[in-house]
């Protein structure tokens, strides 16, 4: 029952979106740039249709999802060395305290120039988008263990290897999730930004190519789809989250 | 056995800061010390540095002839917060974990650590995680969690300071229980005189800090349960309420040299 309410007041929040949606594009806009949700779900069917919505969401998923292992498997340990060792945090701090303000969009120039617009360009904007976020949130929860939690371990018998595996780890594990939560909107932002400068194919090539021809409902297709694609990999994540690492952090 | 310690920090602004200088104490095998003072006078100080955390600047500290270098299971500490407790999990593998540390088997280690809940009244609650259990529960799982490593000497610093005072008591209680069946020693922190007084079989005062020391010692020579409304609990209660009186005054006057005397 409390389920059903919770889904049911979800499906009351979207349908209000395209109803509001429907309500300004066809009685207060009324205009050929802004095409009412009906017109653009049927485009979408189309684009669906004929293969090439498909490719294109495909090619921009995988670019994600490649880039943000990669950041994330470089970003943990980093994060790990620098929240556990003082020197380490001194020596990587300018690193990390100077990249994180340079977005992964500016950086799209410098990728273009090193690697083309092929697909390496791609991965190293979405493993810079994403790795920074790691490395400070996983930093940050190493630093945040309770002091009496290794404390207590020291008390125990624990050898600082042990503390590091069964105390420093699962304490920060939270945090690590955390900041590849953030990461994915990241790298989000980054793979359309980059695809609509420099591409063949992608989701952002889809809203670059419309926006040449003047495709007004192939761009609110791609729009439409890129919040959807969001919405639904962030609750993939949470749920994720829940079920490996439930035990973990029991406030999710 | 602690012999002319002294414990000095140093400040950010240079300032050195002598928490304690000259303690001397020897706790026999099996006592149960009640250490009382005023906030700030370094019982804690001696605390951690009994348990190894902290070293001293100055003075030797020994357990059983060995010098003591740093933490170690012979020594284990209940910390007055629930922080030290490992919230990822369960009751039960919390209480196991320094057994699990030393590579004790499954079973082995399992059936040690249902004993000590069973023993600290924690029975049917193994499966649960520490945020699901209640301040005085959660005390007891640390109870247990360092009796499973059998540890030479307790440490317990102010540990029940966070209960409400029915809880305090119940834990009090059962607390002289466990040790009277375990034979640990203890050594107990408190700024309670009366929380000092029902656990107690000796305990020591100590002068306000800076600089602090112990300042007298009393031998609790009270047999059985203890009974607070008890006429000799209450002689001891007088005398050693007379004690920290004077240092609480010293205290304020320090903190505040143009108060009223």
């Amino acid at each position: 029952m409390r389920r059903l309410r919770e889904y049911g007041s979800y499906a009351i929040g979207f349908a209000s979106l395209f109803l509001l949606w429907h309500v300004a594009a066809v009685y207060l806009v009324q205009s050929a740039l802004f095409p009412p949700p009906g017109s653009v779900i049927a485009r979408a069917v189309a684009l669906f249709r004929d293969g090439t919505l498909v490719a294109n969401v495909a090619i921009s998923l995988q670019r994600i999802l490649t880039g943000f292992v990669c950041g994330s498997l470089l970003g943990i340990p980093i994060g790990l060395a620098m929240g556990s060792f003082a020197p380490i945090r001194r020596i990587l701090d300018p690193y990390t305290e100077f990249l994180r303000f340079i977005p992964a969009v500016a950086m799209i120039t410098v990728a273009v120039i090193w690697f083309g617009i092929g697909e390496t360009s791609k991965l190293f904007l979405i493993i810079y988008a994403t790795v920074f976020v790691v490395v400070l949130n996983t930093a940050a929860g190493v630093a945040s263990i309770a002091r009496n939690k290794i404390r207590a371990a020291q008390a125990l018998g624990a050898t600082r290897f042990q503390i590091f595996c069964h105390v420093a780890l699962p304490a920060t594990v939270p945090y690590i999730l955390t900041g590849m939560r953030l990461a994915m909107t990241n790298s989000f932002v980054t793979i359309v930004a980059a695809e609509l400068v420099a591409a063949n194919n992608g989701l952002g090539k889809m809203l670059w190519d419309a926006r040449l021809y003047m495709l007004v409902d192939d761009i609110f297709v791609a729009l439409l789809v890129l919040g959807l694609l969001g919405f639904v990999i962030d609750r993939i994540f949470r749920w994720c989250i829940f079920l490996f690492a439930g035990r973990y952090s029991p406030v999710v | 056995m602690l012999r002319g310690v002294e414990k000095t920090f140093s400040s950010r602004q240079g300032a050195d800061y002598v928490a304690v200088r000259g303690f001397y104490l020897e706790l026999a095998r099996g006592e149960f010390f009640c250490l009382l003072g005023t906030s700030g006078c370094g019982k804690t100080t001696i605390l951690n540095m009994i348990a190894g955390f902290e070293k001293p600047t100055a003075g030797v500290m020994e357990l059983e002839g060995k010098p003591i270098a740093g933490p170690g299971r012979d020594r284990s500490v209940v910390f007055q917060g629930d922080d030290s407790l490992y919230d990822w999990l369960t009751a039960l593998e919390n209480v196991e974990f320094g057994l699990r540390m030393r590579g004790v088997p499954k079973t082995t280690r399992r059936e040690q650590a249902h004993h000590y809940l069973d023993l600290v009244g924690l029975t049917g609650q193994e499966a649960k995680h520490p945020s699901e259990l209640s301040g005085g529960m959660k005390q007891r799982i640390q109870i247990a969690r360092v009796l499973a490593n059998e540890p030479k000497m307790l440490l317990m610093d102010e540990p029940f300071a966070a209960l409400d005072a029915q809880t305090r008591a119940v834990m009090q209680e059962e607390l002289r229980k466990i040790w009277q069946a375990t034979g640990t020693s203890v050594l107990f922190i408190t700024h309670d005189i009366d929380e000092a007084i029902s656990l107690a079989t000796r305990l020591g005062v100590m002068y306000a800090g800076p600089a602090s020391r112990l300042k007298e010692v009393v031998d609790v020579e009270l047999e059985g349960a203890r009974n607070r409304t008890d006429d000799r609990f209450l002689g001891y209660y007088r005398r050693v309420y007379g004690m920290i009186r004077e240092e609480v005054e010293v205290a304020r006057r320090r903190e505040r040299p143009d108060g009223p005397r």
